[in-house]
């Protein structure tokens, strides 16, 4: 069986200076991610938000964190050049997460529901003082 | 067989392999991807306890130290550094394996060096950032005393603030032994022998509570999760390492070059850009959001 793709001789002196520019490119985007990723991060720290605004961009930092692991996986680890078909056995399996996520967390959040319901010494115990008045039954997150 | 078959590269008439890659690197991609599912569990049972918690640490208090930088309040800092070279990693890694394609062999031996030395230099951080997080005192309010204790898998000390009164209030319940690791935070230059012959008085002056920031104890599945997440994922850093070394080691002795290719040296890049992108994920769990 040959793979073809992996030619022992050497490829044109072009295309080889643009396979390493696409690294190097590559490199940029990722760092430039984490640097946007960070400043969100400490902005929830150093400015005073509401919660639907922290939860805002945390869910824009998840959906960054996708971007990162997407060119990872497709340049860096050439998964990208890979046959279709091969691609897929990789891929789909991973739709997965999407149940796995999903009833996890939804699990989670419904212990904590439960427990502030039936269990009021450790709700007033664990919940943060600015939130006690508020609904218990606020958006999880731990905070 | 028609020139037509060969353009149209029907991959499913055999005679070839139907996904044009070779044995090893298909099982190194069918491993990697049961590893993912390994590290997702571990952070989807984070993400579900931290769901059913009322409160969990910010991210930017707990990991807010720099080496040589003391007590500075500088959150982040340090695992942007971390982050920086597992990506300046990741891209030497590719190069080396770039460089494989086209049998250069000292451009592997290059990259590959320099690969090492981010593992390395990766793993001394986390190293560092373990110790200080173990070893770090922090003031924490427990049963109407003042205590001070580190993070570990079985105490968190970054639960929700405590108000001025209360901390007062416990101070004055504090025992002796209490006082001596109180002012031991804010002068580490003295030893707790030095400190335990002061009075009581004397400590409680050299106690500054504003500094201290006391607080509640936090959720203690904090330590468990952090140190056994960041612990496996550097695992997978350490033996990413070392089988780098084993590759370092092949390549200098001619085994890929006697070989023809250097295909081995894809299948250690998957691996070590598999476990950049776990970091990308532990990274986002732990200290972002």
């Amino acid at each position: 069986m040959e793979h073809n793709t992996h030619s022992t001789e050497a490829a044109p002196h072009a295309d080889d200076k643009a396979v390493v520019k696409r690294i190097w490119r590559t490199f940029w985007i990722l760092l430039i991610i984490t640097i946007i990723e960070l400043l969100m991060g400490l902005s929830m720290y150093a400015v005073e938000m509401p919660g639907w605004v922290v939860l805002f961009l945390k869910g824009v930092i998840c959906i960054l964190t996708l971007a990162k692991a997407f060119y990872i996986v497709a340049v860096f680890m050439h998964l990208g050049d890979e046959i279709r078909n091969m691609i897929m056995t990789i891929v789909v399996p991973l739709f997965l997460f999407v149940w796995f996520i999903t009833a996890f967390l939804w699990d989670g959040n419904s212990f904590r529901t439960m427990r502030n319901k039936y269990d009021k010494f450790k709700l007033e115990k664990t919940m943060p003082k600015d939130q006690k008045t508020s609904d218990s039954a606020r958006h999880g997150f731990g905070g | 067989m028609s020139t037509a078959a060969v353009t149209k590269a029907n991959w499913w008439n055999g005679g070839k392999s139907p996904f044009n890659l070779e044995y090893g690197k298909l099982m190194m991609w069918y491993f990697l991807m049961s590893d993912a599912f390994t590290f997702g569990a571990f952070l989807i049972s984070y993400g579900t306890i931290r769901f059913s918690q009322n409160f969990w640490p910010d991210p930017n208090v707990v990991f807010n130290a720099f080496p040589f930088a003391g007590h500075a309040n500088l959150p982040l800092a340090f695992v942007s550094l971390m982050t920086f070279i597992l990506i300046m990693s990741s891209v030497t890694m590719v190069l080396a394996v770039h460089a494989g394609h086209h049998n250069d062999k000292k451009g592997v031996v290059k990259w590959l060096i320099w690969t090492i030395v981010g593992g390395i230099a990766f793993l001394a951080c986390q190293a560092w950032e373990w110790t200080h997080m173990i070893t770090a005192e922090h003031a924490v309010l427990t049963d109407g005393t003042l205590d001070v204790i580190g993070q570990t898998t079985k105490v968190n000390p970054w639960g929700n603030p405590v108000d001025m009164a209360q901390a007062t209030a416990a101070l004055n319940n504090t025992s002796h032994e209490g006082l001596v690791k109180l002012a031991h935070i804010e002068n580490q230059a003295k030893s707790f022998q030095q400190l335990g012959v002061l009075s009581d008085a004397t400590l409680k002056g050299m106690i500054k509570l504003e500094q201290l920031h006391v607080r509640e104890s936090g959720p203690v599945a904090f330590g468990g999760f952090f140190y056994g997440i960041t612990g496996f994922h550097g695992f997978h850093v350490f033996s990413g390492v070392i089988i780098n070394i084993v590759m370092l080691i092949m390549t200098q002795k001619n085994v890929f070059h006697n070989r023809g290719h250097y295909l081995m040296i894809e299948k250690a890049g998957l691996y070590w850009h598999f476990v950049d992108l776990v970091w990308v994920f532990v990274f986002l769990c732990f200290y972002l959001i």
